[in-house]
């Protein structure tokens, strides 16, 4: 099935940059959340950072009420989660095994973000990835960042 | 009068792309079978043999079913079902 034909995330500075706070805040628990968006524009605008109910340096889940919550306000709001994201405080920023056992979100762009080798100290560089995970098949995207949408265009 | 169940996006190939569907049942496992025999398919992305998926989550009303019974969950005309798959990995 292919919906969602799509192979870049385009997405602004400050939110990226919000993501990647969260994960150093976290770490070595990982992070995670969503950024929501108008559904069908593909546009990450509203970031939504979540409580990693596992409270774990190896797994993350929203906690169940809070999904709810989450669900039913994008529903309200007319939006969808247009980028799902966490970290690994351990490992590579690509999707695990459970990862992609667990994607549900076809139409998502699933951010890894990656903290270990120091790197959630300082301002070293934070591995900053995004695929689409269908039916257990990953694929890595492009991530252009830029100052504004406006500039995007 | 029915009972509304709200279907996320990667159960909305079994209903025809349909957000929502209605259905009858004195509890949450009637229910799913309700939605199952229009549905074909939805069932088994809900349970398993050992009752509701892990990394699925059902809502009657808002509570999540874990805390009120799982699929022993009574419904009744007027609720609202809630189905929504866990964010989670590892």
């Amino acid at each position: 099935m292919r919906l969602y034909p799509r192979n870049v995330l385009t997405i602004e500075q400050a939110i990226r940059d919000a993501i990647v706070a969260h994960a150093r805040r976290d770490h070595p628990d990982e992070a995670c959340g969503v950024v929501a968006g108008a559904a069908g524009s593909d546009r990450p605008t509203r970031f939504v950072p979540m409580r990693n109910a596992a409270q774990s340096p190896t797994f993350y889940e929203f906690d169940s009420a809070d999904l709810l919550r989450l669900y039913k306000e994008m529903d309200d709001r007319d939006e969808e989660p247009v980028v799902v994201y966490h970290s690994h405080t351990a490992t590579e920023a690509y999707p695990s095994r459970t990862d992609i056992g667990l994607a549900q979100e076809p139409g998502a762009h699933y951010v890894l973000v990656s903290t270990a080798d120091g790197a959630h100290e300082g301002e070293g560089p934070v591995a900053f990835r995004s695929y689409r995970i269908v039916d257990g098949e990953v694929t890595e995207e492009d991530v252009t960042v830029v100052s504004s949408y406006a500039e995007a265009g | 009068m029915a009972i509304e169940v709200r279907v996320p996006t990667i159960l909305r190939n079994y209903t025809g792309g349909q957000k929502a569907v209605t259905a009858q049942g004195g509890t949450l496992a009637q229910l799913i079978d309700n939605v199952e025999s229009a549905n074909p398919g939805v069932k088994e992305r809900l349970v398993d043999e050992s009752g509701l998926r892990r990394f699925i989550n059902v809502y009657v009303n808002d509570e999540d079913v874990r805390f009120t019974g799982g699929l022993a969950t009574e419904v009744a005309d007027g609720d609202t079902v809630v189905i929504l798959p866990a964010v989670a990995g590892g």
